[in-house]
C-alpha cells in the first residue's frame, strides 16, 4: 500500500475540492429548482432526461451538461437568465469588450461587489492605501469594470474617478488601419487623466490597461504624481510587459496584473517575488465562485498536464449566473496549486493562437 | 508567439540605442526546409520603441560628435567586416557563411543569390562616398559637420529633419537595406525593424558598424510585430516602409513617411527594337529573372510596339528552361517561398486572372507540370510568362515576387498612356520624341535610356526618393 505524503498544501487543495463539489451542488440545486432558478436553464433542463440535481454531485460531473455556448448570451432576451428568486432585486446588465461579434451580456445584481471585495482582499494597502482615491481609465459604458473598479473604491474608503474609455471604436480603428487617429483618441484618454492627477492629490491608486499605461507614462513619471498601486488588466498582458512595467514605466510603484472579464470575475495573480524576479504572470480563478481547467484545443475533455499548454474552460458557479464548462478564446500553461490558491491556474494566458489573426486588440 | 525559450539556438537580442536587451517574448525563427528552429528573436513591444524614441537626442549627438569623413572611413570597414569577419550574433557569433545559410534556411533565398547580394551590400557600404555624392548632388560634406559653409560661391546651410531615421523593412532581398545604410554617415541614427523572417542582414550590418567605429546609440534595432513597424513610422519625425501596395498606401500621404512598395518596373520597346526583339532577350530574362524575381526593380511587364506575341513566345521559351533548384544548389536561379500555402494562393490569384479574357500564360504551355513545384523540401513558383492582348487586363499590371513576367503590345504613340505606376522603366529607343514622353511620364521614376536592365543599379543615383532630401531641408543662411 502506498502511503500518501500529506502537506499542508495537499490538505489545502484537497478541502478546496472538497468546498469546490460542495458549492456545485448548491449552485446545481438553485438554478435547476422552479422555484428559484432562472428561466433558461429550467426550460433547457425540460429537454434532458436527467435531473441536474440528481446526478451532479461534484465539478467533475458538470460534464454531464456539455459545454457551454457563448452564442447563448449574444442578444435576448436577457431577463431569461435573472433567477427567479432574485427576480425582485435591482438588475444590472454587462456586456464583453465586443471584440468578437455581438457583444455577450450578463445580468449581474451584486456578484460584481463581491468579486471586487474578494480582490480588495488580496490588495496590499501599503500600496493600495485604504482611504485614498482611485483613477479608472479603461472601458467604462455597458461593461463591468466602471461599477466594479468604483465599487472596490467605495469598499475601500475611496472615491473613483473615471476617464472614458470606448474599446469598440478602438477595435474599429485598429481594423480600419487608422493609427493616427487611434493615437489621437489615445492622447484623448491620456490628457483627460493628466487633467484628474493634475488637479486631486488624493489619488493614490489607480487602474488601466498595458497600452494606456505606456501612454500615459510617457507623458509623466506616476510616482511622482503620488500614485502607490496600479492593477492592470488586458489581453496584451504579458511577462514581458509586466518586466517593461516594473523596471521601465513604474519603478518603484507596486504592479498588479489582473484577469478578469464578465462572464468569470476576477482572476488573482500569485505575487510578485521581488528576488526571485520571475516576471511570468499566473493567474488563479475565485474559487469556488468560478474555476477554470485547462483543456486540450482538439480534446476538450482532456485536461492537459501541468506545464503544458491548453485551452481555458471556465466554470462560474454564482447565484446569478451558472455558465459550465465554457471554452473561451484564450490559452495558456496549466500551473500548480499554491498554497495562497490550492487550485489550478493558467500562466502566460494569451489570445488563443488559432485567433491571433482575426482579433483585433487596441488599448486593451 | 512562442512564450518558450528553445535551448541553445542564438538568440536575436533587441538593440535599444545599441544596447543588447533580451527579451521575455520571443518568436522562432525557422528553416523553410523541415520547420526546425534554427534561432530565436527577442521581440519589442510598441510602448518600448515608443518609449526608447525620446530618447534618440543622445544617439544623436553621439553621431553628430563624428566627421562625415569619419564615418565614411566606418562605412568603408564595416563593408570589409560585413564580408569577411565573424561578428557578434547577440551572444554567438556569425561568420560570413554562417550568415548565408541561416538567411537562405529562413527566406529561402538561395545562398547563391544570398551572397549576390553581400556584393551589393559591400558595395554601398564601401562606396559611400559616392553614394552620398548622387543623393546630395556633389554637395561638400563637411557643410553637414560644420552646419554652413560656402560652395561654388554660395552660402549653403541644411537643417536635419530629424532625430532618427525609422525603417520598416521587408524579408524579400538583403540587398534593399542598402536604401538606409546612408543615414549613419549623414549622422541620422537608425531605428530599425526587420522583416520576420530576416532580422540577419540588419543586424550584421549594425554590428559591422559598431566593430568599426559606429558609435552603438546610432542604431536601435527591434525585431516586432506589425504594431512595432506601425509604433515606428507613427514616433519617427522621418522614416521609410517597404511592403506590399496595401502595407504602403496607407503612408503615402504622410510626407514624413517614404513608402516602398511594388514596383511594377518595365522595359518599353519601340518599333524598331520590338522587331529586334531576340537581341534584348537576354536582357529581357535577365530583367525579370535577377535576385529570383523578388525585387521591385525586376521587370514585370514588357511593352512592345510590335511583335509582342512572338516576343512574349521567345521569352516563355528561355525563362520556361529555368529549373527550381535546392537553395544550396550554386546554380539555382530561383528563390523559394518561405510559406507553401503563399505560394499556391498567388499561383491560384494567376489563374483565376487568366479567367478574364485577353491573357494567355505562355510557358504553361511550355512547361509539364503546374506552377507550383516543390524541390528539396522548398516551395517554388517557376517562372510565368502572359500574354495580355489588353494593356487594361489585370495582369498586365502585376507583380508578384518571383519572376512573372505580363508582355503587352501597344502602339508606340500610345507606349506610356497606360503604363500605369512603374519604379523602373527601361526606354530602348533612340528616337527624340519617345524618349521627351519618357522623361514628362509622371508615371516613371528610375527611367534608363537604352537596353540597361531594369535590375541594374547606379549607387549615385537616388530610388524612389531622394534620402538625403527625406531627412535634410535646405534653409536659407546669411552670415555678416
Amino acid at each position: 500500500m502506498v502511503e500518501i505524503l500529506q502537506t499542508p498544501l495537499t490538505d489545502k487543495i484537497h478541502q478546496a475540492r472538497q468546498k469546490l463539489d460542495e458549492h456545485v451542488r448548491e449552485i446545481v440545486a438553485w438554478h435547476f429548482d422552479p422555484a428559484t432558478g432562472c428561466p433558461f436553464w429550467l426550460e433547457r433542463a425540460t429537454g434532458w432526461d436527467f435531473d441536474p440535481r440528481k446526478e451532479i454531485g461534484s465539478y467533475g460531473d458538470l460534464s454531464i451538461l456539455g459545454h457551454f455556448q457563448d452564442e447563448w448570451l449574444r442578444g435576448g432576451p436577457v431577463r431569461r437568465w435573472v433567477p427567479k428568486a432574485l427576480a425582485d432585486r435591482p438588475i444590472s446588465v454587462f456586456e464583453t469588450g465586443g471584440s468578437t461579434g455581438v457583444p455577450k451580456s450578463r445580468i449581474n445584481i451584486d456578484d460584481f461587489r463581491i468579486d471586487y471585495e474578494m480582490l480588495s482582499d488580496a490588495l496590499p494597502d501599503e500600496s493600495f492605501p485604504r482611504g485614498r482615491d482611485w483613477l479608472m481609465l479603461g472601458p467604462t459604458g455597458p461593461r463591468r469594470l466602471r461599477l466594479a473598479i468604483e465599487h472596490m473604491a467605495q469598499h475601500r474608503g475611496g472615491i473613483a474617478f473615471h476617464v472614458d474609455l470606448d474599446p469598440r471604436w478602438v477595435n474599429k480603428l485598429v481594423r480600419a488601419q487608422r493609427f493616427e487617429e487611434l493615437e489621437a483618441y489615445k492622447a484623448h484618454i491620456t490628457d483627460q487623466a493628466l487633467t484628474i492627477l493634475r488637479a486631486h492629490d488624493t489619488l493614490s491608486c489607480l487602474f488601466t490597461t498595458p497600452k494606456l499605461l505606456e501612454a500615459l507614462c510617457e507623458k509623466v513619471d506616476l510616482k511622482r504624481m503620488g500614485i502607490e498601486g496600479i492593477f492592470c488588466g488586458g489581453t496584451e498582458m504579458n511577462a514581458q510587459f509586466h518586466r517593461f512595467a516594473r523596471e521601465e514605466l513604474v519603478p518603484g510603484v507596486e504592479f498588479v496584473p489582473i484577469y478578469g472579464n464578465t462572464l468569470m470575475g476576477l482572476a488573482c495573480p500569485r505575487p510578485f517575488d521581488a528576488e526571485v524576479k520571475d516576471y511570468t504572470i499566473t493567474y488563479y480563478p475565485p474559487s469556488p465562485r468560478a474555476i477554470f481547467d485547462l483543456v486540450d484545443p482538439e480534446d476538450p475533455e482532456k485536461t492537459v498536464a501541468y506545464g503544458e499548454t491548453g485551452r481555458v474552460m471556465l466554470t462560474t458557479l454564482t447565484r446569478e449566473f451558472f455558465m459550465p464548462r465554457f471554452l473561451e478564446r484564450d490559452e495558456g500553461e496549466r500551473t500548480e496549486p499554491i498554497d495562497l490558491y490550492p487550485w489550478d491556474g493558467v500562466s502566460s494566458l494569451r489570445l488563443l493562437s488559432s485567433l491571433t489573426k482575426t482579433v483585433a486588440v487596441g488599448v486593451y | 508567439m512562442a512564450k518558450v525559450s528553445m535551448a541553445r539556438v542564438p538568440h536575436i537580442p533587441l538593440l535599444r540605442s545599441g544596447r543588447p536587451y533580451r527579451s521575455l517574448e520571443v518568436r522562432p525563427l525557422r528553416d523553410v526546409v523541415g520547420g526546425e528552429v534554427i534561432a530565436e528573436a527577442s521581440q519589442a513591444s510598441p510602448g518600448m520603441i515608443s518609449r526608447d524614441l525620446r530618447d534618440m537626442d543622445q544617439a544623436c549627438e553621439a553621431l553628430g560628435g563624428l566627421t562625415v569623413g569619419r564615418l565614411l572611413e566606418i562605412c568603408r570597414e564595416a563593408g570589409r567586416r560585413f564580408a569577411e569577419d565573424e561578428l557578434p550574433l547577440g551572444e554567438d557569433r556569425q561568420g560570413p557563411e554562417d550568415y548565408v545559410r541561416q538567411l537562405s534556411a529562413t527566406t529561402a533565398m538561395p545562398q547563391s543569390m544570398v551572397r549576390s547580394n553581400v556584393g551589393k551590400i559591400v558595395g554601398a557600404l564601401e562606396g559611400m562616398e559616392a553614394v552620398l555624392g548622387g543623393l546630395t548632388r556633389g554637395l561638400d560634406l563637411e557643410i553637414l559637420d560644420q552646419g554652413w559653409g560656402e560652395q561654388d560661391g554660395r552660402r549653403m546651410s541644411y537643417l536635419r529633419q530629424s532625430r532618427s531615421l525609422g525603417a520598416v523593412l521587408p524579408n524579400n532581398s538583403p540587398g534593399v537595406h542598402t536604401l538606409w545604410l546612408p543615414s549613419i554617415p549623414l549622422k541620422v541614427p537608425l531605428v530599425l525593424r526587420p522583416g520576420s523572417a530576416e532580422p540577419w542582414t540588419p543586424l550584421r550590418i549594425a554590428e559591422a558598424l559598431f566593430a568599426s567605429g559606429c558609435p552603438r546609440q546610432a542604431i536601435s534595432f527591434y525585431p516586432s510585430g506589425h504594431a512595432g513597424g506601425n509604433q515606428i513610422l507613427l514616433g519617427s519625425e522621418r522614416s521609410m516602409i517597404f511592403g506590399d501596395q496595401s502595407t504602403v498606401e496607407r503612408w503615402q500621404r504622410d510626407l514624413r513617411v517614404q513608402a516602398h512598395g511594388p514596383g511594377w518596373s518595365k522595359i518599353l520597346l519601340d518599333q524598331e527594337s520590338s522587331e529586334n526583339w531576340p537581341s534584348y532577350l537576354v536582357l529581357l530574362a535577365a530583367s525579370v529573372g535577377a535576385n529570383g524575381g523578388r525585387s521591385c526593380i525586376n521587370a514585370s511587364g514588357v511593352w512592345a510596339s510590335n511583335h509582342g506575341l512572338e516576343l512574349a513566345q521567345g521569352l516563355a521559351t528561355r525563362l520556361a528552361s529555368v529549373p527550381a533548384r535546392g537553395l544550396e544548389d550554386p546554380e539555382a536561379e530561383l528563390a523559394g517561398f518561405s510559406d507553401p500555402e503563399i505560394a499556391r494562393r498567388l499561383s491560384q490569384m494567376i489563374d483565376d486572372q487568366l479567367e478574364i479574357p485577353g491573357a494567355r500564360d505562355l510557358t504553361a504551355e511550355l512547361r509539364s507540370g503546374g506552377r507550383v513545384v516543390e524541390v528539396e523540401g522548398c516551395t517554388f513558383l517557376v517562372p510565368t510568362v502572359i500574354w495580355c492582348e489588353d494593356p487594361q487586363h489585370p495582369l498586365a499590371q502585376a507583380e508578384f515576387g518571383f519572376p512573372f513576367v505580363s508582355v503587352v503590345q501597344v502602339p508606340e504613340s500610345q507606349l506610356f498612356e497606360s503604363i500605369g505606376p512603374t519604379l523602373v522603366a527601361t526606354v530602348i529607343s533612340d528616337k527624340p520624341a519617345l524618349r521627351e514622353q519618357a522623361l514628362t511620364c509622371a508615371h516613371v521614376d528610375r527611367l534608363n535610356f537604352g537596353p540597361i536592365p531594369t535590375h541594374q543599379i547606379a549607387w549615385d543615383q537616388p530610388h524612389e526618393g531622394n534620402l538625403f532630401d527625406h531627412l535634410y531641408r535646405q534653409r536659407a543662411f546669411q552670415a555678416a
